[in-house]
């Protein structure tokens, strides 16, 4: 099959494949040649076919289970369609979930290049979330200034966080993959506290009604604006998220900084010897892996799309987590986020309208599993068949 | 054989406990054991003396069953037999403590002992035949102590009681005081007298070391490049013959094999000129460095060097004798506990990350997967690892200035691969290793550490590496050549200094060096 791709460097064809992984705008020149002889062009068309054969077995699978529990199949997956892009204003929706999606994802990017392993998202979305609401409600001064501290406020927060277990991880030795995941619950007993005292973030009595343990609502001088595009509303920080994935992905693949993280993280040792020390760049890396968390808590926040510009128990919903699987599913590439941060959103604001077909909660979970796993597969076995490659190419060559 | 006819007359009254012989094992075109014959006595210390490579750990393997032998015999106590596995080996009264220890840290001592038994297990007859075997030999071993609790000479103890309670015939040491103090070494061959002598076991000391062999064996056979070279009851050895056959003629001069064809002349007369380097600045200077490992050992013992300008200073010694510590240091990998580097007139911090490389240290390392290359990454990216402010402007890499500066640099060190975006996983080994070398060459480093650096490669990559070295002095750069290639070293140094156990124990010149003598003090015995 490699002989069908031109192999010569002198091919003129710059748009020879979609591939939107970190480095692509960058090596397109080199692409032409080098990466043609390697047969990118007919990777992707094999990631294509993955992708589309795993999710089709999700799908007949979630068919079947449907069926057999007495629902109806083309009911459930039109709602799933409906909820996340088909009906009117639905991608408006599927956006602002994406928002926080993306930014956790681009913060795990970083981490994992350097070969660090931060899962302690979820907390650090939290800690973000409840700096952001602090700053918020108790900062004076004009709206636009107060909604940047406020964002900013956040992203320090969640940096700060991961920054804990950056310095055990480099004072004591202690895993960062076990820092971070346990720091998530001390993230949400430490919010629950603030929720619990005036002084920290629980709202007035008046301003709380009946509910406890909610922060005061964001004033509409400190949210961020939202826009509407063909009947789609979304806050604008879709476009500050999407800023960041490009900056990223330049950052990574075109600066010395990056150069240095990626080194880290495939050769500590080497990276030592060139000067990128383990203790100050691994810190580093982490403070912004747990900085784009923060930041991602504060936008939910100021967004409008999560708790109603409040801050309540639980606040963050799992989009650290899975924002850790939208990383995974993108194969550590800052583009490629964009589109799957979307896809994992589009999951969820469609599995809102599944109660309404009826079909029992418990069901509808497990399709929604399948689906993710559809997604999760591939990249696996991608990263399996390379790592086979690159053993199979060290043996031949040694 | 009439060597061994003599041994036969001179120990005659004790038994073989295993007999050897014209065992040969080929690993491809490399003959690691050569048609060898050994006899292992009962009651007898054998010590088995070589260089790296010269084929003794092969020979032990066979002996306990982990690999296999393409022709010859094995017999023990008479019966002629075929060790299929290290099983086969063990029931048949073989039993060898490895170099490195395979315990666990956490469990205790009986615990230890214990693992890999089969059925029921009786922790309290466990800890009392542990105790038992303990006091028989005097090994003063407490079953409940952790093993993470115990120095590198206790810990050898415990290897020695898990093959003693198995009641050996015959007992393998490999390499057994490369991880002990001067004492503990002491301290275990008093503990191999009692163990022999108890019981009437024989013994092989696999070592590389001349006094040990000569203080603790009752004979020894010389291993050469896989074939016996010399055999000897101690009584008639001394540490001269003993390092001449050790290294004797396997060193052979550039010029010789010049002569005999095996090496085109024209590749480079690397001949060194005899010019006086005795006015050229000193590049590299280490005072007193001693680097710790843990738990005691010193890895580097008080080693002071220098490399003027110009000069091939040749580390000689056998692997595992400070080379590797030595290496790291100058990469910046290691903190020494005292000690200074000068690089040129600068003093510069050990194991601040960089610190080696921007004062100037280029390092060709042993491994170079270990410190030298990033495999996921492109060879242009590579190029650059350490000295990448050359190519970027405001922290961002110039991608054109980059690509250009690769290309020219593996159309100079001539790397075959197929451009500079090639992932360096795709070149071969000769070919990272140019990359590495032309990374180093071009930063214009004021001094080069050389760690093995033709270690497993071709005979026409080594001939490019040896040439490129030799031309990088001559052009004035001070070169540090860590090798344990004899032949390396006296091809292309100025002066050849020998390590032994971390501290520099000897230093020759190019025209003063004598091989007897270097043998002698890779062998540890100063002069």
């Amino acid at each position: 099959m490699n002989e069908t791709t031109p192999t010569t460097t002198d091919t003129t064809d710059t748009g020879t494949d979609t591939d939107i992984g970190t480095d692509a705008p960058e090596r397109r020149s080199v692409l032409r040649g080098f990466a043609a002889q390697q047969g990118r062009g007919i990777e992707l068309g094999e990631v294509v076919a993955l992708y589309a054969a795993c999710i089709a077995v999700a799908l007949f699978a979630s068919a079947v289970l449907v069926e057999v529990t007495g629902g109806s199949w083309t009911e459930v997956f039109r709602a799933l369609l409906d909820g996340s892009f088909a009906k009117p204003g639905r991608v408006g929706t599927t956006i602002g979930i994406a928002i926080p999606l993306l930014l956790v994802a681009l913060g795990t990017i970083v981490s994992s290049q350097a070969g660090l392993v931060n899962i302690g998202q979820e907390g650090q979305v939290f800690i973000g979330a409840a700096v952001g609401a602090y700053v918020g409600v108790e900062l004076g001064g004009p709206g636009p200034v107060a909604l940047v501290a406020l964002l900013v406020g956040g992203t320090a927060g969640g940096a700060l966080w991961a920054g804990i277990a950056a310095l055990l991880r480099y004072w004591r030795n202690v895993p960062e993959v076990l820092t971070t995941l346990l720091m998530v619950t001390i993230a949400s007993q430490l919010v629950g506290f603030g929720l619990k005292h005036q002084s920290l973030l629980l709202a007035p009595a008046e301003g709380r009604a009946n509910r406890q343990q909610v922060s005061e609502q964001l004033a509409d001088s400190r949210r961020i604006p939202r826009v509407t595009w063909f009947g789609n509303e979304f806050p604008i920080s879709a476009m500050l998220a999407i800023a960041l994935a490009i900056g990223v992905a330049v950052i990574m693949a075109r600066s010395v900084f990056g150069f240095r993280l990626r080194m880290l993280g495939a050769n500590p040792r080497t990276a030592r010897r060139a000067g990128t020390g383990e203790a100050r760049f691994g810190t580093l890396a982490l403070l912004i892996s747990g900085g784009f968390a923060g930041l991602a808590g504060a936008a939910m926040l100021a967004g409008g799309d999560f708790g109603n510009y409040t801050l309540v128990p639980g606040f963050p919903a799992s989009i650290g987590w899975t924002g850790l699987l939208v990383a995974l599913v993108a194969r550590q590439r800052a583009l490629a986020a964009i589109f799957t941060a979307m896809v994992f959103a589009g999951l969820r604001s469609g599995s809102g309208f599944l109660a309404a077909t009826g079909v029992e909660r418990r069901i509808t979970n497990v399709v929604e599993g399948f689906l993710v796993l559809a997604l999760l597969i591939p990249p696996a076995l991608l990263f399996i068949r390379d790592r086979r490659r690159s053993l199979a190419a060290a043996r031949g060559r040694v | 054989m009439s060597t061994d006819q003599m041994a036969g007359a001179e120990l005659l009254g004790s038994a073989p406990a295993v007999h050897l012989e014209g065992i040969t094992k080929r690993y491809g075109s490399v003959v690691a054991c050569d048609g060898v014959d050994l006899t292992l006595r009962r009651g007898r210390i054998h010590g088995i003396l070589g260089e790296n490579g010269a084929g003794k750990s092969t020979l032990m393997k066979i002996l306990i069953g982990l690999t296999i032998p393409d022709g010859g015999s094995i017999t023990i106590d008479g019966e002629r037999c075929h060790i299929a596995d290290p099983l086969d080996a063990a029931q048949r009264g073989i039993a060898m403590v490895h170099q490195h220890f395979s315990l666990v840290e956490a469990l205790s001592v009986w615990e230890n002992v214990a693992l890999g038994d089969i059925g029921r297990l009786d922790p309290a007859a466990m800890r009392r035949r542990v105790g038992d075997i303990s006091d028989q030999y005097g090994l003063h071993i407490d079953p409940d102590a952790t093993v993470e609790t115990l120095p590198a000479g206790m810990r050898q103890r415990v290897e020695i009681i898990k093959c003693l309670r198995r009641d050996p015939t015959i007992l393998i040491f490999d390499e057994p005081t490369s991880v002990l103090t001067p004492e503990e070494s002491e301290q275990l061959f008093t503990v191999l007298r009692e163990v022999i002598a108890q019981n009437n076991r024989a013994v092989a000391l696999v070592s590389h070391k001349l006094d040990e062999v000569l203080t603790a064996s009752d004979e020894v056979t010389i291993m050469r490049r896989g074939r016996v070279v010399d055999r000897m009851p101690i009584a008639d050895a001394d540490a001269q013959s003993l390092a001449t056959a050790m290294v004797g003629r396997s060193v052979s001069l550039r010029s010789e094999r010049v002569g005999l064809g095996v090496v085109d002349a024209s590749v480079s007369g690397t001949e060194i000129p005899d010019s006086d380097l005795s006015e050229s600045p000193t590049v590299l200077r280490l005072e007193g460095i001693t680097v710790t490992a843990r738990g005691r050992r010193r890895l580097l013992d008080d080693l002071s060097l220098s490399v003027r300008a110009g000069e091939i200073v040749g580390i000689a010694g056998v692997e595992g004798n400070g080379q590797r510590p030595l290496a790291d240091l100058l990469s910046s990998l290691v903190v020494a506990d005292s000690g200074e580097v000068w690089v040129g007139d600068q003093k510069v911090p050990t194991g601040v990350p960089g610190a080696m490389a921007a004062a100037g240290v280029g390092v060709i390392p042993e491994d170079r997967h270990d410190s030298a290359i990033v495999q996921s990454m492109t060879v242009a990216e590579n190029l650059f690892l350490v000295d990448h402010h050359r190519v970027s402007k405001h922290g961002f890499l110039r991608m054109n200035e980059v690509r250009a500066r690769t290309a020219e640099l593996i159309e100079e060190f001539g790397v075959s691969c197929s451009g500079p975006d090639a992932p360096m996983s795709s070149l071969s080994g000769g070919n990272q290793q140019r990359v590495v070398l032309a990374r180093e060459l071009s930063h214009d480093p004021a001094v080069l550490v050389a760690a093995q650096p033709t270690h497993g490669l071709d005979v026409g990559a080594i001939e490019y590496m040896t040439a490129r070295l030799h031309d990088a002095a001559e052009a004035g750069l001070g070169i540090l050549l860590i090798s344990s290639e004899l032949e390396e070293i006296l091809d292309l140094s100025h002066r050849v200094i020998v390590l032994y156990e971390g501290r520099v124990i000897g230093e020759m010149n190019r025209d003063e060096v004598d091989l007897p003598r270097l043998g002698r003090l890779m062998g540890g015995q100063e002069v």
